[in-house]
């Protein structure tokens, strides 16, 4: 494999495995927070939730592939085998965990900013800001998660995606190809910048974390 | 403001080149190169990008059903004969054919070798429980091995029989892993197979183990228009040639059809 291509698919996996954690992320963070506040959420609240952090993906990319297929009641929007369906559905899959990171990170000091935000004189409603402000450093982890899990999965990328060359193809799916190919070193050094990527996007967040 | 605009062109960029022809096609023609040899010469003749889904044969034919795909190119005559009546794919053009083959390990435990025919050669790996990869995948190539079982008579089952449910490439690993049988198509045991160290055991000329490419527009699709350009272009000296041209170590691993389908019924024009 050419190396201008190695990047197009490295740059490609990136960018997809970005947009569906911040497109999960909006959601997911104020909903962490949100149950943290009422005390975890209950147990079905966190029941559901952290059972959503083992949802299968390929159950996940089969759901969205009927949904935008166009067969299916999206069929028209032409989203099928576009990289932005597999935003779409690693978004899905990055929610829970960016969720229950939040949640039990704030979870612990709930009681503590609520007890400073009313001391200072503040009203309830602004327990939830100051909760996300103090909870910002779960954030990092959160996010690592999310992105973590949305780049390195291969089943709903493959579904939703194609691996059509030059269009949705990400290193995951490449693996595959390579795999299936018999280019195994090829594969390998796939993996290699799969890990890599992931390894130095959770260290540019645990840095900013830190700041 | 221009931040903006730059990560949206950017986008643009990374998402590849404007939405073009959708082909599904068996992994064999795809994984040997043959479509990287043939769609640039197509595009640059045409202008028409084509986009490439790798599936097996009964995915590849579920897809056109659902019109998720502009075209297909195939290898299963009876499946695709069903998917023609249906309706479902449309135009056949029979493109290239080369052979089935079965592969296993050097030592040949069953001793396929000295069979006087396929059927032969199959009763002996079930007779010495000889370890056999089938594709399960409902795939072109997993048709013919299905129906070349029931050739030879028999229903194979038990644990000598393992199923990969995965593409020619990986089932081909998985059979030199375990020193296996398996049937292949040519490209891909030679793209792919030999530098595994697998052997073709049983290679001979055999009407029964032929496999025909046959491509198919599927009507009503988005793109009808440049999936009928792209069966003109097959159809052309230029393809055929090229289809011929595609060697690994000196062995042609395609011929082309031009047309002339010699599996009756998947594509009589």
């Amino acid at each position: 494999m050419e190396a201008v291509e190695l990047w197009e698919i490295a740059l490609r996996s990136l960018w997809v495995a970005g947009l569906a954690t911040l497109l999960a992320a909006l959601p997911a963070v104020p909903l962490g927070l949100w149950l943290a506040l009422r005390g975890g959420g209950g147990l079905l609240g966190r029941v559901l939730l952290y059972a959503g952090l083992g949802l299968p993906s390929v159950v996940v990319g089969l759901f969205f592939y009927l949904l935008l297929s166009r067969a299916g009641p999206l069929g028209s929007l032409g989203l099928l085998y576009t990289p932005y369906a597999m935003v779409l559905a690693e978004a899905v899959l990055a929610f829970p965990p960016i969720a229950a990171f939040v949640l039990s990170g704030a979870r612990g000091r709930v009681e503590e900013v609520r007890l400073l935000v009313l001391s200072l004189g503040g009203k309830e409603g602004q327990v939830l800001p100051t909760l996300f402000w103090e909870s910002r450093r779960t954030l990092a982890a959160a996010l690592a998660a999310g992105f973590g899990g949305a780049i390195s999965e291969v089943g709903a990328a493959t579904l939703v995606g194609g691996d059509i060359r030059h269009h949705t193809r990400v290193l995951t799916t490449a693996i595959v190809v390579e795999t299936r190919k018999g280019e195994v070193e090829a594969a390998l050094a796939l993996g290699m910048v799969l890990m890599g990527l992931a390894l130095l996007v959770t260290a540019l967040l645990v840095i900013l974390e830190r700041e | 403001m221009r931040g903006i605009r730059a990560a949206l062109l950017m986008a643009a960029w990374l998402s590849g080149p404007a939405l073009g022809l959708r082909l599904a096609t068996t992994t064999s023609v795809y994984d040997s190169g043959l479509l990287d040899r043939l769609l640039p010469a197509f595009t640059k003749a045409s202008g028409v990008q084509v986009e490439v889904l790798a599936v097996g044969t009964g995915q590849a034919l579920l897809l056109a059903e659902r019109k998720d795909v502009d075209a297909v190119l195939t290898h299963a005559p009876e499946l695709e004969e069903e998917a023609l009546r249906r309706g479902i794919i449309a135009e056949p053009f029979c493109l290239a054919k080369n052979s089935f083959l079965l592969v296993g390990p050097a030592g040949d435990p069953a001793g396929v070798r000295g069979a006087k025919d396929i059927r032969a050669a199959l009763r002996r790996i079930a007779q010495a429980r000889a370890l056999f990869v089938s594709r399960g995948d409902r795939s072109g190539t997993h048709l013919k091995e299905l129906a070349l079982w029931q050739a030879a008579g028999l229903t194979p089952q038990g644990d000598w029989y393992l199923e990969s449910g995965a593409g020619m490439g990986q089932t081909l690993v998985l059979a030199a892993e375990k020193g296996a049988y398996t049937l292949s198509d040519l490209a891909t045991y030679l793209t792919v197979g030999r530098k595994l160290g697998l052997v073709a055991l049983y290679a001979r000329e055999d009407p029964l183990l032929l496999n025909q490419y046959t491509y198919y527009v599927v009507p009503g699709g988005a793109r009808v228009k440049e999936a009928q350009a792209l069966r003109r272009f097959l159809a052309t000296e230029e393809a055929a040639r090229l289809v011929e041209s595609l060697k690994v170590e000196g062995q042609t691993l395609f011929q082309p059809l031009r047309g002339r389908c010699i599996i009756p019924g998947s594509g009589g024009r």
